[in-house]
């Protein structure tokens, strides 16, 4: 058993050894000696992937502008839907509320106060239809931010298309589903791991036969790096969580090139600008040899990695918050210059609030700025070839595999919580000066219009809920309840069982409490210095 | 016997040792934004005080029973899913009914001003939003806590 | 209602302030122990230590639902210690304790070790005599098993159960370290990982070995505290050991000596006290010290006149 700390991090004492340790030594070409560009590089959609999933890139098509959006009531998150559509966003992802998040009904003593202030409240199938409605389903893409309860909102997505008379085959989307980011960042749970790994497992083998277009899971570093990790460790805890469902779906019997072509990455875009791009650019030339390498996947969809990008949260100031919309742009650059699928930009008012209209709607300027007067989309991989970033992509590799051997249990956790003090330090001691806040600081600051959720929300919501639950049948809401649990306590796939129970008006509350008889409940390890 | 420092020793009572202060550190909720919460316990360690982290999804009532249990000196509430003006008043209400006299209810997260103004009207101490340095924290702690609580 | 009313009544907030106040040594405290001493001595006092990270905090909060089972009051101190360089501490026991804390017939503590040496002993001990005087039928008094004050706390109970897991060699650690010369009963937790089988065997050996014939005797037990598996037999354990002690006469016999070296440390505490916080840190001793160094006096005298003055003060 490695000993704690097992000599990989021990030289991690402070934020700027973190930054230093990607960085190359001399920034020249001499951090290049014996560099093979044909072995490490390749070409644009060819393996090992550095410079790129697909062969044209941006020429061929631009990628999806696809806004995290949600809250209030589905009618409330239908009109923004249709805003942001309008305004020319061309995917749609979904932001739930606390409750659905984890799973708990918009009625539930611990909903109190929670009711679509995060997100969309989401509890059951009708609130789906109110979300797509006049949204036509086979035309749009959709993103799903939701993990323990993913089974569900998928269920909810596929009887919802199905309404409309859209084919589950016809269905195009992601749906988050990353369970083990959550026990070490994002901490969204309801069950403990093993059973939340059969969900996912079932979820996989369900989409492979009657959803084959969707993305089962979007493997998350987005979050590992909000709660404080360093660029370097979010893209090999990232990694390390794809290389675990990997391992998992294989274990469960499914051929690994039948599911690996359909696992899709979420990475965030911060303000180290080529310690960004880089990061991008490592991230798939690491997971297309260990895909090759070491799980022999034969088929190249399996071998490339493609992401979604969104700019970092965390990167936000509530204080001047329009600053905010230049530091949006320069990570959206990152992302773009890094080759992401699809982008989310951050409104500049969201260390406050969700976003306003106003707000957001700059944000999506911003990318189709980026996308259509920079001159971005004709260059592929454009900074292939400089010494500092191929020199960086390097270090970045290098550095991850490091991390794969040195893993332990606890050990994300204590480090993220780590590399967030040591960053808090570096900004009260002004060794990194962040402008508004330590640095350039406003003594009358200006407030700025916020969206606010109303409390009638919350009261709309439960009294929807009480209607729902008198109209529909009770006898057929056991009976799917029943099958549910019976599914559960077996091995027979759960997603088909979940399916008829929202057709049938199950809420998700109740389908997650019939859940939590055979799998328990998870409660954190505390593992936090 | 008889010399003046004798004589001055016997006056004086026994002076108990210098007093620390216990921060409870409170997730209430649903949200599982924990990265704020555990900085700022990790500052308050650092500043000298004795921190009891509660952990994620606690509800008001766990929240109440451990800091009157701790004896801790003040509650400090993080909350960044927009539950806020549902949740401190709730905190309140148990501390009022469980007779905790002197105890400070203070925190942070993502709260807007005016329900800032609205929280500190109704008891609840000061609300440090993104970007607070912990000094301010700590020294807002210092100055507070031996006036309420000796 | 007095304090101590309130403790004896066990009304929360009363136990709360008055472990507060034995904690700080307030002159309250003493007039408050004074009051409850006919109560106490009535509960079991089971200390629990280890090395960092074997699932103690997961142990007790197992153990606390056993005896909650059993409709016992229960009352637990865990004890972190202070950093040396802030005088801070995380006290990070309370959040392991899960299910427990919401309890109402529980009552935890969370104590810092305060960085004295006899203190943090003196402390928790009183606080043991405020949560006994409170109802509680059972006291676990758990510490990492580090320091030598650690130990003590441990030691200073009716039992000590000395946890330890399978991973990173603790087995042979823990030999060497001392710990399994105050063990009672050990727990090796987290028995489900490979090793456990191993670790036990070694213990086994290494108690064999020691000339003490107590060794023999001593429990071994597993546990995986997180699914509460073995945790019904190690409060069996507990009560057949505590049982046979009364029966032989060890438990009085341990409780004297507990109490003889109590007041060791609590005279040890009162005359620094007096001394040192009375003055303040300079203040005398920086007198007699410049006294020695210009040889008016030696610094036995020096130190024998200070003692005198203390035992005066008084």
């Amino acid at each position: 058993m490695s000993k704690p700390n097992g000599g990989f991090e021990k030289s991690l004492k402070t934020w700027e050894d973190a930054v230093s340790k990607v960085k190359p030594e001399k920034r020249s070409a001499s951090d290049l000696k014996a560099w093979d560009p044909a072995k490490e590089l390749g070409e644009p959609g060819a393996y090992p992937f550095t410079r790129g999933p697909y062969e044209n890139m941006y020429r061929g098509r631009l990628w999806t502008m696809r806004m995290f959006s949600g809250f209030g009531t589905a009618r409330d998150t239908n009109e923004r839907f249709k805003y942001l559509l309008e305004h020319g966003q061309t995917g749609l992802s979904i932001a739930f509320d606390m409750p659905t998040l984890m799973g708990y009904d918009s009625d539930h003593a611990r909903s109190r106060g929670e009711v679509g202030r995060e997100g969309v409240a989401v509890c059951s199938l009708q609130n789906m239809q109110t979300l797509f409605d006049g949204i036509p389903m086979a035309d749009v893409s959709t993103s799903m931010t939701i993990n323990p309860t993913a089974c569900i909102l998928l269920a909810f997505y596929v009887a919802c298309a199905e309404r409309q008379g859209v084919k589950s085959d016809r269905l195009r989307g992601t749906i988050q589903n990353d369970m083990l980011k959550e026990y070490i960042a994002q901490k969204e749970w309801v069950y403990p791991p093993l059973p939340s790994m059969r969900i996912i497992t079932d979820m996989m083998a369900f989409c492979a036969e009657h959803v084959p277009k969707w993305n089962t899971i979007s493997i998350s570093g987005y979050h590992i790096r909000e709660a404080g990790s360093t660029a370097l460790q979010e893209l090999a805890f990232t990694l390390m969580d794809g290389f675990t469902y990997v391992e998992y779906g294989v274990k469960a019997g499914i051929p690994v090139d039948d599911f690996a072509p359909r696992l899709s990455f979420f990475f965030n875009s911060h303000m180290d600008f080529f310690e960004e791009i880089a990061k991008f650019r490592a991230a798939r030339r690491i997971w297309a040899r260990h895909m090759r390498e070491r799980y022999g996947a034969k088929n190249p969809d399996s071998w490339r990695l493609r992401f979604h990008t969104q700019t970092a949260g965390c990167s936000l100031t509530a204080q001047q918050p329009e600053n905010n919309i230049v530091r949006t742009a320069i990570e959206a650059l990152a992302g773009v210059l890094g080759g992401t699928q699809s982008l989310h930009t951050n409104s500049m008012d969201e260390a406050l609030a969700l976003p306003t209209e106003h707000a957001v709607k700059i944000a999506l300027r911003t990318q189709q700025i980026l996308a259509h007067e920079a001159g971005l989309t004709d260059a592929i991989d454009p900074l292939a070839g400089s010494y500092f970033i191929e020199a960086m992509t390097n270090k970045m590799e290098e550095e991850a595999e490091k991390i794969f051997k040195t893993i332990e249990k606890g050990y994300p956790q204590r480090e993220i919580a780590r590399a967030a003090y040591e960053f808090q330090k570096a900004v009260e001691e002004k060794r990194y000066v962040n402008v508004g806040v330590n640095e350039y600081v406003d003594p009358k600051p200006k407030l700025i219009p916020l969206l606010k959720v109303d409390a009638r929300v919350e009261r709309d919501q439960v009294a929807e809920l009480k209607k729902l639950k008198r109209r529909r049948d009770a006898g057929a809401v056991k009976r799917a309840l029943e099958e549910v649990g019976k599914a559960a306590r077996g091995t027979a796939n759960l997603m088909p069982p979940i399916l008829a129970a929202v057709k049938v008006d199950v809420t998700l509350g109740e389908i997650v409490e019939e859940l939590k008889k055979p799998f328990g409940e998870w409660r954190e390890p505390p593992i936090y210095w | 016997m008889g010399s003046p420092m004798a004589a001055k020793k016997k006056a004086a009572p026994a002076k108990a040792p210098a007093r620390k202060y216990r921060i409870l550190v409170a997730k209430p909720g649903l949200d599982g934004h924990d990265r704020g919460a555990k900085v700022v316990a990790a500052a308050l360690r650092d500043a000298g005080f004795e921190v009891i982290y509660t952990g994620l999804h606690q509800t008001s009532e766990m929240i109440v029973n451990a800091a009157l249990q701790e004896d801790a000196d003040s509650i400090c509430v993080s909350i960044l899913s927009g539950a806020h003006m549902t949740l401190f008043p709730e905190i309140l209400g148990l501390m009022k009914k469980r007779k905790m006299k002197n105890v400070l209810l203070c925190g942070g997260g993502v709260i807007p001003p005016e329900d800032i103004a609205a929280l500190n009207k109704k008891g609840v101490g000061r609300l440090f939003g993104p970007g607070t340095d912990t000094r301010e924290i700590v020294t807002y702690l210092n100055e507070a806590l031996p006036k309420l609580r000796g | 209602m007095t304090l101590a009313d309130g403790v004896k009544k066990g009304d929360p907030l009363s136990v709360s302030r008055a472990i507060t106040a034995v904690e700080n040594g307030t002159p309250e405290s003493l007039a408050l122990l004074d009051a409850i001493a006919p109560l106490i001595g009535r509960a079991a006092r089971i200390g629990f230590t280890g090395p960092p990270g074997v699932g103690k905090s997961t142990v007790i909060d197992a153990l606390v639902q056993v005896l909650r089972g059993r409709s016992e009051k229960v009352g637990v101190i865990a004890v972190d210690p202070t950093s040396p360089f802030t005088g801070g501490a995380l006290l990070g026991d309370r959040i392991r304790m899960g299910k427990s804390t919401e309890d109402p017939h529980v009552f935890m503590r969370s104590m810092a070790t305060r960085g004295t040496s006899g203190g943090i002993s003196r402390a928790t001990q009183d606080a043991a005599d405020v949560l006994d005087a409170s109802g509680v039928s059972r006291i676990l008094i758990e510490t990492v098993g580090a320091g030598q004050s650690e130990v003590e706390i441990a030691r200073a109970t009716d039992a000590t159960v000395v946890i330890l897991s399978p991973e990173s060699g603790d087995g042979i650690q823990a030999m060497k370290s001392g710990i399994m010369e105050i063990a009672d009963l050990v727990l090796i937790n987290k028995a489900d990982r490979a090793g456990a089988g191993q670790l036990e065997h070694d213990l086994r050996g290494a108690f064999d070995l020691r000339p003490n014939r107590r060794g023999k005797d001593i429990p071994i037990l597993q546990s995986e505290a997180f699914k509460g598996k073995g945790i019904p037999e190690l409060l069996e354990a507990i009560d057949a050991h505590l049982a046979e002690r009364k029966k032989d006469g060890g438990f009085e016999k341990r409780r004297n000596e507990n109490m003889v070296r109590r007041l060791k440390t609590l005279v040890e505490y009162m005359i620094e006290r007096n001394l040192w916080e009375e003055d303040g840190a300079g203040g005398r001793l920086e007198t007699f010290a410049r006294d020695v160094l210009n040889h008016a006096r030696t610094s036995y005298q020096a130190a024998e006149l200070l003692v005198r003055e203390a035992m005066k003060a008084r």
